[in-house]
């Protein structure tokens, strides 16, 4: 698969910013193929967490109200340079999305 | 080599080894999530049931959550969202938006040090209020803030 996760991670103060763009369809389910006719079966991403050094700080369930190729943008504290940071996704068919960065 | 890991799959065929195997950590587990998806809220057609099966009901309005959106969206398919609370214990921090087919768009819970912020790119099908609705302290907050969409206009 070409590359699902871009990942960024900075320090503002003594707070970690986090930004990670996921590339993912997110098909709501409601819309149309153009050329078919036919309804593009429901297909996005419904479950995301983020760990710093292995601890969880974010667990998000999505719905298909998220736009295509989603962003999130996070602000963690406790966090310094050369820490590490994975995000997990999931979505509804179960394919599985993994990125990691470390923190500059 | 190879006859090891028959005698392991073999063996692993019965729940227990398979649990056994977990709980020693030779398997991790197949979700790191911890709870499952809330498929009732995220498909509930009006805003006050998904408000409801999300637990985000009985909601008090507060100018202490800070939501960020463009007044006009050009594209209802990209809006950039963000928002802040300033409302001490913050845990968790919901989307919705009224005029989607289904409001609820998303649930974020935060801990171990991750400030009560998020931004992301919500999709909008017509101009409609975004409502910010927070858990903090065994309350309910919420806030709002009214984003026109204007489907393939030129930003007038």
């Amino acid at each position: 698969m070409a590359e699902a996760m871009k990942m960024r991670a900075t320090m503002d103060g003594d707070v970690v910013d986090l930004k990670v763009l996921i590339n993912h369809p997110m098909d709501t389910g409601l819309m149309k193929d153009k050329k078919t006719d036919k309804l593009i079966p429901a297909h996005f991403i419904n479950q995301v967490v983020a760990t710093l050094n292995g601890k969880t700080v974010l667990d998000a369930q999505w719905g298909v109200g998220i736009a295509q190729n989603p962003f999130i943008g996070l602000r963690i504290k406790g966090g310094k340079p050369g820490d590490k940071i994975s995000v997990n996704a999931v979505d509804n068919l179960g394919a599985k999305f993994d990125g990691e960065v470390v923190v500059a | 080599m190879n006859q090891l890991r028959r005698a392991f799959l073999k063996n692993a065929g019965t729940v227990g080894t398979v649990a056994i195997a977990i709980a020693t950590g030779l398997l991790k587990p197949v979700s790191a999530f911890a709870a499952a998806w809330n498929s009732l809220a995220f498909t509930s057609k009006d805003l006050a049931d998904s408000l409801k099966n999300a637990g985000y009901d009985g909601a008090t309005e507060s100018s202490d959550i800070v939501v960020k959106a463009p007044d006009i969206a050009e594209n209802g398919a990209v809006v950039p969202i963000s928002a802040t609370s300033n409302i001490p214990g913050t845990t968790s921090m919901a989307i919705f938006v009224d005029k989607n087919p289904a409001p609820m768009v998303a649930d974020f819970t935060f801990s171990n040090g991750a400030e009560p912020y998020m931004s992301t790119r919500i999709k909008m099908a017509k101009t409609s209020l975004v409502r910010i609705a927070v858990k903090a302290g065994g309350k309910n907050y919420i806030n709002s803030r009214e984003v026109k969409v204007t489907i393939g206009g030129c930003g007038g």
